[in-house]
């Protein structure tokens, strides 16, 4: 049956192929760049080429086009490796007088340079892995639900409440999390250091205003879920349905399908979502900086305590105003270990995820 | 015993009706082949045997499935737990992604037992592998993602997973046609071996595949586009094939249409 209609479908396929080279088939002493409408008035275009075929030479308005796309896609490209040297220049030759500074012309009088990066680094990067470790389960939590279990009517619009709160400025987080969900906490560590205080994450002071480290990690994981979320429910959705009809078929019952069909499809990209969750969390200045309560060069795992070591953005932020000379030089290095930071952390998810995509 | 018993059976996909009132009666132990055009409803009436039908929004059945007398459709029943006493197998080859061959193999018996002590699992993988005529081809790569296999033997690996669970019946949608001659004719062995032990339901394309396997076939057909689907015949497929009663059937085997 195929073969028969393909034979019909070739015919006038090949019938309009002569069509188009007609004039220079049927007449081969009519000039390549001919006007094949010589009765009408020249609008002005330059002439069509008569078309020869497969020989024939794509037009030049087709040519220009894929050479302007193949430019700018280029220059695209290019523009980002220019900007991310420019930025990394500009960090080095700011930031490198610090390194040598002394404790006169630091910020916070900090003996050396590292001393005071140090703890910043740190405090970026367990608030981070903080927030990221709440933040994760509820984003996957709300991806599922959106995907798996809503009614359809109401996936589009939970959706889209996910992606509001994507929308709503860090600062405007940063007064929530200062005025409303600070004070609320504060009740509760009390109660934590109370009952989970044998774990050395809870063990000491509650504090008496709720600013610490986790209010801000709790705040921060409010502002990683809608984007690691958005990135779960793509690759859920996406997931194979023949696989989830196999788990089905099996006898498997939603959960079981879930986690037969769908987890392991979304391994990498979950871990992806993850980590651009992480590099947000990373970067985030301003809800830190209004939220948190910090004691310079503070190293510590305590979560609940009045005394918090800050992040390397919030402190940026906060000192930058009132810092001139040399202490400015320290906050762009400053700037300098949160880039490496950032850039650390983008690799190695994007090394884990290729790893999980390849198994 | 594992017979399945089809009784004045309809299914719907919102208010389009893809079955109409259909009976008839599967034995046990047997091959039997559902024939007919596109659209003639074959798919969803096996899909409906499993209770699979159901799982996509606004689907709806009336009427009875019963296996061994007991109502597939009973108000009590847990369409779960008949989804693990009849096995499907579908058109493309679906291993789970990310799971080795071993644990494909496994999947369904590990929703079941969550305990499963090793060497009655290798046991499993090896009885199933070999009934579904792959333990040879796997049996030194069995920890390699089930995705890394051929077409062929990904479609047996999903027929040992289905087989794996000891389902009463096996349903099988257009098995084959996703695969190479050579994987059909491996796969046709396999069923003809599987008749011993349980009651298999195939739906085809293929009608010397249906004259090859299959020991009764059942002839489905539509008036129209978007007209509901119905059994125009049903007999033992050398009847079928040989003496069918109806015209609609002569035509439709003689390739008149379809």
């Amino acid at each position: 049956m195929s073969l028969t209609t393909d034979r019909l479908e070739m015919g006038p396929v090949a019938g309009s192929a002569s069509a188009h080279s007609g004039t220079a088939l049927a007449d081969p002493s009519a000039p390549l760049s001919g006007v094949p409408y010589a009765g009408l008035p020249d609008p002005g275009l330059p002439a069509p080429r008569p078309r020869i075929g497969l020989a024939t030479r794509r037009s030049r308005r087709d040519r220009l086009a894929e050479l302007a796309a193949q430019k700018t896609a280029a220059g695209a490209g290019w523009a980002i490796v220019v900007i991310l040297a420019g930025v990394l220049v500009f960090l080095l030759v700011q930031g490198w007088p610090a390194l040598a500074a002394g404790a006169d012309d630091l910020p916070a009088h900090a003996s050396d340079f590292w001393t005071l990066a140090g703890p910043l680094a740190f405090g970026s990067l367990w608030a981070s892995a903080l927030a990221l470790s709440l933040a994760a389960p509820i984003a996957i939590a709300v991806a599922l639900a959106i995907t798996q279990y809503a009614p359809r009517r109401l996936r589009t619009a939970l959706g889209g409440a996910i992606d509001l709160l994507a929308a709503v400025p860090s600062v405007v987080y940063g007064l929530w999390g200062l005025m409303t969900v600070a004070p609320l906490l504060a009740r509760v560590y009390p109660w934590l250091t109370a009952h989970l205080g044998w774990l050395p994450f809870f063990a000491g002071q509650p504090s008496a205003s709720g600013r610490t480290i986790l209010t801000a990690a709790i705040i921060l994981a409010l502002m990683v879920v809608p984007i690691m979320a958005a990135v779960c429910r793509e690759v859920f959705v996406r997931a194979p349905a023949s696989s989830a009809e196999a788990a089905y078929a099996l006898g498997a019952t939603r959960w079981e399908t879930i986690r037969l069909a769908v987890l392991p499809f979304a391994r990498s990209g979950i871990i992806s979502g993850a980590m651009l969750g992480l590099g947000r969390a990373l970067g985030e200045t301003m809800a830190v900086a209004m939220v948190l309560s910090p004691t310079p060069f503070l190293v510590t795992f305590h979560l609940v305590e009045s005394s918090n070591p800050n992040t390397v953005a919030a402190f940026i932020a906060q000192t930058f105003p009132e810092a001139h000379g040399l202490e400015t030089s320290a906050l762009i290095a400053l700037g300098l270990i949160l880039f490496a930071l950032t850039f650390a952390v983008n690799a190695a998810a994007r090394r884990v995820a290729a790893r999980a995509a390849g198994k | 015993m594992s017979e399945l018993a089809i009784t004045g059976f309809s299914a719907s996909y919102g208010s389009f009706r893809a079955v109409a009132d259909v009976g008839l009666t599967i034995a046990a132990r047997a091959v039997t082949a559902f024939i007919g055009p596109s659209g003639c409803g074959k798919s969803t009436l096996l899909r409906s045997i499993n209770r699979l039908h159901e799982t996509v929004p606004g689907a709806t059945v009336s009427g009875t499935v019963t296996l061994g007398g007991e109502d597939l459709y009973g108000r009590a029943v847990d369409p779960v737990e008949v989804r693990r006493r009849v096995g499907m197998v579908f058109q493309r080859p679906n291993p789970f992604p990310g799971l080795s061959i071993r644990d494909n193999v496994l999947a369904g018996v590990k929703l079941r037992r969550h305990r499963l002590a090793k060497a009655a699992a290798d046991n499993l993988v090896e009885v199933s592998l070999r009934a579904a005529n792959l333990w040879d081809e796997v049996k030194d790569r069995l920890g390699k993602s089930g995705t890394s296999l051929s077409g062929g033997q990904q479609q047996r690996l999903c027929i040992a997973r289905a087989i794996a669970v000891e389902p009463a019946v096996l349903l099988m949608d257009e098995p084959c046609s996703a695969l190479d001659p050579l994987s059909t004719l491996a796969i046709e062995d396999l069923m003809a071996s599987l008749r011993q032990d349980y009651t298999v339901v195939i739906v085809t394309h293929n009608m010397q595949q249906a004259a090859r396997i299959s020991d009764a076939t059942a002839f489905f057909s539509t008036d129209g586009p978007r007209q509901p689907g119905r059994l125009i015949e049903y007999g033992p497929t050398t009847t079928i094939f040989s003496r069918p009663a109806e015209q609609a059937t002569a035509d439709y085997i003689a390739g008149r249409f379809g």
